[in-house]
């Protein structure tokens, strides 16, 4: 029941007595805080009280990504239980300003990423204790951007359709059939480029099936997008079984695009292996900015705003609604076409059934996280990435955590965050109803 | 679908004034054969998005057919060599899922067993799609989506299949009741976190049965079916669960020879239930009214947070059946153990079930038989026609498509014209319920 007033204002601003969702938001600001602060005090003991850390346990931060060239920067070692212990505080303090201090709503935010980012270091420093290997912070921040590619991709599709108030639940279906049409293109023609078009426009085949459902036959937009993604699994599946199991050779080729080195930024230490990727990787990234300012600093950007904000407002104006709404979200299925895209041909890998493997709600999970705004959507997509690249991480230090919790961690932090920072995070506000005219 | 019409299940949700009774149509048979052929006529769109969604399915199995294709290329020197070679494909395909569905006329002289095998089959699969359809339908009465049918089913899998392999003393029948309770339990236990995330903390529930379908799915594979207390040792290397006991196992119905277990008892006693709860529970009454205008409900008096999470509590249930069906049913393939497959998709397809079924109890029953059938038929259809049977995942999705596009159907058919009322311009009837569409001025999510 969240009225504008906590969409818009800063706290404290009016005077007489609480509204209702004032009272909400602060309630929310006091249960959000404390619930960060236990964890944190629960990780306090986790990471920098227990056996693992203590004594002389040293953790080893390898700088370099070949461990084993030669020249750069030797690791660097720290005594684990002091730093742990050190990070987890500063994650515990985070929560208490977050609950009692009186902040506003930017300084919240930036105790939310404080928390998270100790809370991962601190997480870290306690997996890599006492191991002679070490953490390799060049490899996992590389992988980390790797892994986030997708992510980022899809949740930027998600975005433009969000904004101009459609709900895009099928980012899955729309990677399959983007990373479908991708590969059959570039195994039959040869060329990796038409690969990648046609993989783009698989992509927004998908989402045009969506504007068009959802736009002229008014089907309700969660329910189609859960359906289209059925669909998508069952065409790519039902093809990938008649072409591609049986003559993987003519149709499913694993093919690649090069790597570019952008010279002078490669030789950086640390974070050099970010800039010796292809191309697919600098376009993802730069398409968060781009998308940034189209929709912030230009008229299309305002436009599109309004119509998912308040569609009435703007067809009084004189915007288009529907002739918009379908320009976007077919638009958005270039993006996530591209993710598609990114899945086979980015990654040299052949198609395989379902395989992107719930990456589809993880965007869409990043793209609330990161509150509806492309830069929020990349730290949130930057966020989980990080956490299926600790998966793989993690298994080379032998750490008691399995796995699988570890692969969890996207989808529990997004339901932390849509249920304890329910007041900050709100949609726009025509998301997922058709506009009809008149 | 949303004419008045007087429909069986669907009192009045709320005490609306006395409706003026709708204008009759005069029952003379021009009027009745012309109404057939209208877009409004739910049972004629409902067959002809079933009659679209296998012509899609056929140009898909002739397309991705190398041979048939190659045909194509000298179509104008001979056309009858692709067109028989296309129809070669269809036919087998098809006639193959008639056999798998309902029965084979091959085996008219053989035993009964025989006779009736397909259709036990079918009823086999139906049955978790029934349990599926409805926990949709109670959600989604009470104006939410349940989209966590995937995770609730894993749970309730998990609780009764624990109490399957481990309370081996318990003698048997009460074993196998027990084994379906902690199913029940389990599923409400998953359900009833999203219906409290959602009363309590305006956390959406699509949101939050998305990211826990995950979590229950990473839960029961990447971990659970390695510990010790379930992994089964016999199985080395393999994530499967210990066997349930046979005295924990649904038994069958029809006799050993045919494939049907009890589960199909266990499900139409569900719709029955269900059907009763929408009629004359006064939860059920809560539910709807929410379902209908959350505002509203609250102003007369109605706790909206205890009806939301009372719903989902019945939806996990309901879910957590499909996971007993899967785990100790005979559709199992594993010998009635856990295995990280076991969900089969089944949350995502319960969806479809429901919308076929119009959200209404034995309305999903008919939309489980169908997709039960063209499950069963797929089976078959794969082994004997070699196509492959994902192609009944896009027949499905299609007909949910054409169903809740009736306009579509009736633009390709040239029905006659309608348009669609998506409730925005209703002025004294009650909205109807309508789970396609929703109108612009409530979302049937509720407050987001």
């Amino acid at each position: 029941m969240s009225t504008a007033s906590t969409a818009t204002g800063d706290n404290g601003a009016n005077e007489g007595p609480l509204t209702l969702a004032e009272a909400a938001a602060r309630r929310s600001k006091l249960v959000s805080g404390v619930s960060m602060a236990v964890v944190g005090a629960l990780g306090l003991w986790a990471f920098g009280l227990t056996s693992r850390v203590s004594g002389a346990a040293h953790t080893i931060f390898g700088l370099k990504e070949d461990p084993n060239a030669a020249g750069g920067l030797s690791p660097i070692s720290a005594p684990s239980q002091a730093l742990a212990i050190a990070l987890m505080s500063l994650a515990i303090v985070c929560g208490l300003v977050r609950a009692f201090a009186p902040i506003s709503k930017r300084y919240q935010l930036w105790t939310a990423i404080i928390y998270f980012a100790s809370y991962s270091a601190g997480f870290l420093v306690w997996a890599a204790a006492g191991s002679s290997v070490g953490l390799n912070v060049p490899a996992i921040l590389a992988q980390t951007a790797i892994q986030a590619v997708p992510l980022v991709l899809g949740s930027l599709s998600a975005l433009l359709c969000e904004r101009s108030g459609v709900v895009n639940i099928a980012v899955e279906g729309q990677f399959l059939f983007g990373a479908f049409a991708a590969v059959l293109t570039a195994s039959t023609t040869g060329s990796i480029w038409a690969g990648a078009i046609a993989g783009c426009l698989g992509g927004a085949l998908m989402c045009a099936l969506l504007a068009v459902f959802a736009n002229r036959y008014l089907i309700e937009q969660v329910v189609l997008g859960v359906v289209l993604n059925l669909l998508a699994s069952g065409v790519t599946g039902f093809l990938y079984d008649r072409l591609m199991s049986t003559n993987g050779g003519t149709y499913n080729k694993a093919q690649g695009f090069n790597n570019i080195r952008i010279p002078g930024l490669a030789s950086i230490p640390i974070i050099g292996p970010l800039f010796d990727q292809n191309i697919l990787f600098y376009v993802a990234y730069l398409l968060v900015p781009v998308v940034w300012f189209l929709l912030f600093r230009t008229r299309w950007g305002l436009r599109t705003r309004a119509v998912g904000e308040h569609p009435t407002a703007a067809d009084t104006v004189g915007i288009k609604v529907i002739g918009l709404r379908y320009r976007n979200v077919i638009t958005a299925g270039l993006l996530s076409g591209l993710g598609g895209v990114w899945l086979t041909l980015g990654l040299a890998s052949q198609f395989g059934k379902d395989m992107s493997s719930g990456k589809g709600y993880i965007a869409i999970a990043a793209l609330i996280v990161g509150r509806w705004s492309p830069i929020g959507s990349l730290g949130a997509a930057v966020l989980f990435g990080f956490a299926t690249e600790l998966q793989v991480a993690l298994t080379s230090l032998g750490t008691p955590i399995p796995g699988a919790f570890l692969a969890m961690a996207p989808y529990l932090v997004t339901i932390f965050v849509v249920a304890a920072l329910s007041g900050l995070s709100r949609p726009p506000a025509a998301s997922g109803k058709p506009y009809i005219k008149g | 679908m949303s004419t008045p019409e007087p429909e069986k299940n669907e009192p009045a949700a709320a005490p609306t004034p006395a409706k003026p009774a709708a204008p009759k149509p005069s029952r003379d048979w021009g009027t009745v054969v012309r109404n057939v052929f209208t877009a409004e006529n739910s049972a004629t769109v409902t067959f002809l998005a079933i009659v679209l969604a296998l012509v899609v399915g056929a140009i898909m199995i002739v397309l991705s057919n190398t041979d048939t294709m190659n045909q194509l290329g000298y179509f104008f020197a001979s056309p009858t060599d692709f067109l028989s070679s296309a129809w070669n494909d269809v036919s087998s395909a098809y006639s193959s899922l008639f056999k798998g569905a309902i029965f084979d006329p091959a085996t008219v002289s053989g035993t009964p067993a025989q006779f009736f095998g397909p259709i036990s089959n079918t009823l086999e699969y139906a049955t978790p799609l029934i349990f599926g359809g409805l926990a949709i339908s109670v959600a989604f009465r009470a104006g939410m989506f349940n989209i966590g049918g995937q995770g609730q089913l894993i749970v309730g899998a998990i609780f009764a299949s624990y109490v399957g392999f481990s309370w081996t003393a318990l003698p048997g029948l009460l074993h196998m009741f027990a084994a379906v309770l902690a199913g029940i339990v389990g599923g409400m236990l998953y359900g009833g976190v999203v219906g409290w995330l959602k009363a309590y903390r305006g956390a959406h529930e699509v949101i939050v049965t998305i990211m826990l379908n995950y979590v229950a799915f990473l839960f029961l594979g990447g971990w659970l079916l390695n510990t010790s207390v379930f992994h089964d040792a016999a199985a080395a290397g393999q994530a499967v669960g210990k066997p349930a006991t046979p005295s924990a196992v649904l038994p069958h119905l029809f006799g050993d020879q045919l494939f049907t277990d009890i589960g199909l008892v266990f499900a139409l006693i569900a719709t029955a239930a269900v059907a009763w709860f929408f009629k004359r529970s006064k939860l059920g009454f809560e539910v709807r009214a929410v379902g209908l205008r959350p505002s509203a409900a609250r102003t007369a008096g109605i706790n909206v947070s205890r009806v939301q999470i009372a719903a989902m509590l019945i939806s996990g249930a309901l879910m957590g059946l499909i996971g007993v069906t899967q785990t100790l049913g005979l559709a199992n393939p594993n010998n009635n153990s856990l295995s990280p497959n076991l969900d089969a998709g089944l949350g995502f397809t319960a969806i479809t079930v429901a919308l076929l079924g119009r959200t209404k109890p034995w309305g999903c029953v008919w939309a489980s038989l169908l997709f039960g059938a063209l499950q069963a038929g797929g089976a078959l259809m794969q082994t004997q026609a070699q196509v492959s049977i994902e192609v009944i995942t896009v027949i499905q999705a299609l007909i949910v498509i054409f169903v809740a596009a009736p306009q579509l159907v009736k633009e390709i058919f040239h029905l006659r014209a309608h348009k669609i009322d998506t409730g925005a311009k209703g002025e004294d009837a009650p909205p109807p319920v309508d789970p396609f569409h929703t109108d612009t001025t409530t979302a049937a999510g509720g407050e987001a």
